[in-house]
């Protein structure tokens, strides 16, 4: 076990190397930097004295170097947990994380607890109660779920709420220590919308497990031996079935703090996804790469819990 | 039995899959005729902005004076043009580099899993919006976008199939026959990929059509001027108070079309790949 988690461990550094590369090569790639923007946003004619403003906001931000030096020197800085400075926010981008990580996180969390919550209950109805009105209803809901774009169902629950309870998206952005009530009361609609499309996925796995792990044989002895219908379906049934619900879970977890961006985007939280998009019309390069960096490595840690977790949940799975 | 006898029974066996293949023959129709079918081009402007729906115009005018039935009929050509090349390219181009790679093993194995692994601990819509702004807005660079975050799933899924079918016993009698690696790969392994290769396809149209419309809401896909059902229904949202069919609209033919295409998705996996059953049947 100590020797699996090690050599998981192990591939992060490959992972994450070839990850932060591609961001890099790929931004260096889009037309215009931070330097352009910054000058040609005052407005004043293009000139000689702008080129030379241009170059010198270059020189200063390190950007006149080869790019294969201004890697090096960003992962330099990044594996001593440093990131460097945010061309567009002026501040250390270590900050800025600090910031944004703790909210997109908290979204992330009430999504998914939101959506486990009702998915997995109404994904074992469905399978206990196969092929009945009940049944159908799920499916349904499931398969309409998957199938109605997030950032749709987002904006038509914005138009709802707006329209009907004159509910209006704050502008101040609170945080959960300051005045918890207020802060869930920001995050509850985004969370509920994100996590009607995650739940069908889940509210199908379930059912799909459910059904398939109740025609197992220890399952009949279960039943054979006399035990009520109740008993048999959740501690023998349920918790079978419930392992790669488990998993997948664990899955849309780590994917999410990439994934709520459009729910930032439609409901005005300010989380890393939305610092993100803004830092890559910025061509704010050392925050494009810092939020991604901690989004894939959230990802890959994420995936590496729910191996092992998986393991110790079902003694059957051996690591070799 | 005729085809109209399986047709049949497909359709009793598979309700929900007929609904769907229903739904998907109609898109495609509406995407081939679109000509014919939308009273105006999709970028003809000149109408008055902002008319509610009428007998005129079924589905009102947009911001600037386009008639957004026309834009939602060619935009079923648009969906369906970027989810299908985006899809056969990139499955095709993942199924053969998952397959070379179980087959050769080793080094290059583990040195494409990295590759494939650092691709997919990047954020898959954050991945595209940065190779978009790279490359500029356009439909053909939508299809690489996708390309990128399809090839690397589906290296990944056919090379596990591949490296359990180079186990079987028929391979090395190949080989033994005196059969080259090429002709391994081709006639033996290849085929024997094919139907994860039709579940992938099946199920990757949707998702594609899902991204280009997320693509264009972060204002990172096709230009604003094309008829894409999620620029569409990104700009309708900055009028969505006073003029709501910009937004009803566009966002219920992107959910028709996932619907469809999931469905019909759905009942293919099954039919193609048994050990898979379950999903929504």
């Amino acid at each position: 076990m100590r020797t699996y988690i090690t050599r998981r461990l192990l591939l992060f550094v490959p992972t994450l190397f070839g990850a932060s590369l591609l961001i890099f090569v790929l931004m260096r790639l889009v037309p215009g930097d931070i330097a352009e923007i910054l000058v040609y946003q005052t407005g004043s004619e293009s000139s000689a004295v702008q080129k030379r403003q241009i170059e010198q906001i270059r020189r200063e931000l390190g950007l006149d170097r080869p790019v294969a030096t201004q890697y090096l020197a960003w992962l330099a800085g990044a594996v001593r947990g440093d990131f460097g400075y945010s061309y567009s926010q002026r501040r250390p981008v270590n900050e800025i994380l600090a910031e944004r990580f703790p909210r997109s996180m908290e979204l992330a969390t009430v999504t998914l607890l939101l959506a486990a919550l009702w998915a997995i209950p109404l994904g074992v109805v469905s399978a206990v109660r196969q092929n009945t009105w009940l049944d159908y209803v799920v499916r349904v809901l499931s398969i309409s779920g998957l199938s109605l774009p997030i950032f749709f169902t987002g904006v038509l629950i914005l138009y709802l709420l707006v329209r009907v309870f004159r509910w209006l998206p704050p502008l101040e952005y609170v945080s959960l220590t300051e005045a918890p009530v207020e802060n869930l009361k920001q995050l509850i609609w985004p969370a509920l919308a994100q996590a009607y499309y995650i739940s069908a996925p889940i509210m199908r796995l379930t059912r799909s497990q459910m059904l398939e792990v109740v025609r197992q044989d220890y399952v009949r002895t279960a039943r054979a031996k006399g035990l009520g219908e109740r008993a048999v379906m959740y501690r023998h049934a349920l918790r079978n079935s419930l392992l790669p619900v488990v998993t997948f879970i664990g899955w849309w977890g780590g994917r999410l703090l990439g994934g709520v961006v459009i729910m930032e985007i439609i409901f005005a939280v300010p989380g890393m996804g939305l610092a993100l998009v803004q830092a890559v019309s910025y061509r704010d390069y050392p925050t494009v790469q810092a939020i991604i960096f901690v989004m894939a490595l959230i990802f890959l840690t994420v995936n590496l819990a729910v191996d092992v977790l998986y393991g110790w949940l079902d003694p059957r799975i051996r690591y070799g | 039995m005729d085809e109209a006898g399986a047709l049949a029974r497909f359709a009793q066996r598979q309700p929900l899959g007929t609904a769907g293949a229903v739904i998907v023959v109609v898109l495609v129709g509406v995407a081939v005729f679109a000509p014919q079918l939308a009273p105006h081009g999709p970028k003809e402007t000149g109408f008055a902005p902002y008319l509610p729906p009428s007998a005129q115009f079924p589905m009102g005018t947009d911001q600037i004076g386009r008639d957004v039935l026309s834009r939602v009929v060619w935009g079923a050509r648009l969906s369906l043009y970027v989810g299908l090349t985006s899809v056969l390219i990139g499955v095709t181009l993942g199924a053969l580099w998952g397959v070379v790679t179980a087959y050769v093993g080793g080094a290059p194995d583990s040195g494409s899993q990295r590759v494939v692994d650092s691709l997919m601990a990047l954020p898959p819509i954050i991945l595209a919006l940065a190779l978009m702004a790279a490359l500029g807005q356009s439909v053909n660079n939508v299809v690489l976008a996708l390309l990128l975050l399809l090839v690397p799933t589906a290296a990944r899924t056919v090379r596990s199939v591949a490296l359990s079918v180079k186990e079987f016993p028929f391979v090395e009698a190949a080989l033994a026959a005196g059969c080259s690696h090429t002709r391994v790969i081709v006639r033996h392994i290849l085929p024997n990929c094919l139907a994860t290769y039709i579940v992938l396809v099946t199920t990757n149209v949707s998702y594609a059509i899902v991204v280009e419309a997320s693509l264009s809401f972060i204002g990172a896909g096709a230009p604003p001027d094309e008829p894409s059902w999620g620029g569409m229904l990104t700009a309708g949202t900055q009028a969505i108070e006073n003029a709501p069919w910009l937004v009803l609209f566009p966002g219920v033919a992107i959910s028709l079309a996932v619907f469809g295409l999931n469905l019909l998705g759905d009942a293919i996996r099954d039919l193609a790949d048994p050990r898979l059953r379950g999903g929504l049947g």
